[in-house]
């Protein structure tokens, strides 16, 4: 990851389209955020480091016609080949300047190992985070506040891009290990499990965050969870509308989700809300050899079907 | 049985128009002995029934969820219980992951002729769910 690389190349992009969605510093040192570019004197504000966390292919859809630049890391690549799959993007109103990543530290992760202390500076030293805050330096290891994509990444290299910036990677990361959370998960009994999800459900605020930053919840204004015909859902805090709500967002992202990791970035409450998707995902996997986001000439499973189906077998009493 | 024994549970059924509602029907003018725990709800083709259905009536308390439709390549629009085995199959495995036990939710097909089939599968979905009991509604359980 390189700065000043990724201002040369979005610099070039920049005087073909009408905008370039890239990484700028955000309100402290220890936060990035996305930044719109559209001239040329914006590109010193461009960073390019650990803190690039955020999936700027969610802005696409919403970008309509308008010709846009995007800066992408191997994960957040997989969603735009999810957005061509479904039509929901097209591919000649998208310059994708893609960055091969070796992982991207947590801001939520990073401010706990900072003890929530303000961070007055921080800078990057190989694979450590330095950072000060009023308690001094504190060297923090990336690994360490790897949000959990990352642990078990496959694709640190974009799968698609018009534009490289430095040169591809490949992945060490052992391919099992994506879905071990699931599978342990899965190993426990099914109460421990109703347990676990009422607790980790229970602190759900209904704030919408997740819904809001999943690059592949379309519908916006629509959502089921908010219109009052269909009233699917009322305004009540109770267990069960946080549950529906939660079940609505993995349904309707059932073979869809590319596991990006937005929704628990956004998460205020720090509810594991991947692992919902990751586990549809896997039997996608499992049942039609499916698997979100990797190639664009592939069709979401659940918008098709075969009249033989080879891996449903029928349900007995 | 429900109408012998316990009190009576609620086992939601999603049937399709054509074929099992027609099959439910062919059981009731056969004079069929049918557990009464069933609440039927008449959808136009299993294609209809959206996953979220089977979600909310499990969220909101059901003990048990049944979903029928036309066999395989006999579906009215042609291809809408292709699309609903899918989806099906994907709910069946995603429900126990949330702690919803995968034996109170049953998918089938069952055609208008066949009320005798009709008959067999709510009776054993029925006894299934009397054996796993009422299920907890979320609340209830914490006491508030």
């Amino acid at each position: 990851m390189n700065g000043e690389e990724v201002k040369k190349k979005v610099a070039e992009v920049l005087s073909k389209v009408d905008v370039v969605i890239a990484y700028g510093q955000g309100f402290d040192a220890a936060h990035g955020e996305p930044c719109f570019i559209t001239k040329k004197e914006e590109l010193d504000s461009l960073i390019l480091n650990p803190l690039c966390e955020h999936n700027l292919a969610s802005y696409l859809p919403s970008q309509k016609k308008k010709k846009t630049g995007v800066v992408v890391k191997g994960c957040d690549s997989r969603t735009i080949v999810q957005l061509l799959e479904e039509g929901l993007i097209e591919r000649e109103n998208v310059v994708i300047i893609g960055v091969p990543c070796r992982g991207v530290a947590s801001a939520k992760k990073l401010s706990k190992a900072l003890g929530h202390r303000q961070v007055e500076a921080l800078r990057f030293e190989g694979d450590l985070i330095v950072a000060k805050t009023s308690e001094g330096e504190k060297r923090i290891s990336l690994v360490d506040v790897f949000p959990d994509k990352c642990r078990t990444c496959q694709y640190p290299t974009p799968l698609v891009y018009d534009v490289l910036v430095g040169e591809p990677i490949e992945s060490d990361k052992d391919p099992d290990s994506v879905y071990g959370d699931v599978r342990e998960l899965m190993g426990k009994s099914l109460e421990e499990r109703k347990a676990y999800w009422e607790k980790e459900i229970d602190r759900c605020t209904r704030c919408y965050a997740c819904r809001n930053a999943c690059p592949l919840c379309v519908c916006q204004d629509s959502c089921i969870a908010e219109t009052r015909d269909p009233h699917w859902m009322s305004q009540r805090s109770s267990l069960s509308e946080k549950m529906m709500f939660h079940f609505i967002h993995a349904i309707h992202l059932a073979g869809r989700c590319t596991e990006c990791g937005e929704c628990e970035r956004a998460c205020p409450m720090d509810i594991p809300l991947g692992k919902l998707k990751k586990k549809i995902n896997m039997d996608m996997l499992e049942l039609f050899g499916y698997k979100p986001g990797v190639n664009r000439e592939d069709k979401p499973p659940l918008y098709t079907f075969k009249v033989e189906e080879e891996r449903i077998e029928e349900h007995e009493l | 049985m429900s109408d012998v024994e316990n009190r009576e549970l609620r086992i939601v059924g999603f049937l399709c128009n054509w074929c099992s509602y027609g099959g439910a029907d062919t059981a009731g003018v056969g004079r069929f002995k049918q557990p009464t725990d069933l609440r039927i709800i008449r959808v136009p083709c299993s294609g209809r029934v959206d996953p979220l259905f089977v979600a909310k009536a499990f969220v909101n308390g059901a003990d048990g969820v049944l979903v029928s439709g036309c066999h395989p390549r006999d579906c009215h629009y042609s291809d809408g219980n292709f699309y609903a085995r899918r989806r099906l199959e994907m709910l069946k495995r995603f429900l126990p992951f949330l702690g919803i036990d995968a034996r109170r939710f049953h998918y089938t097909w069952i055609s208008a002729s066949e009320g005798q089939r009709w008959q067999k599968t709510v009776t054993d979905f029925t006894r299934r769910i009397h054996e796993l009991g009422p299920q907890q509604k979320a609340e209830e359980e914490r006491g508030s």
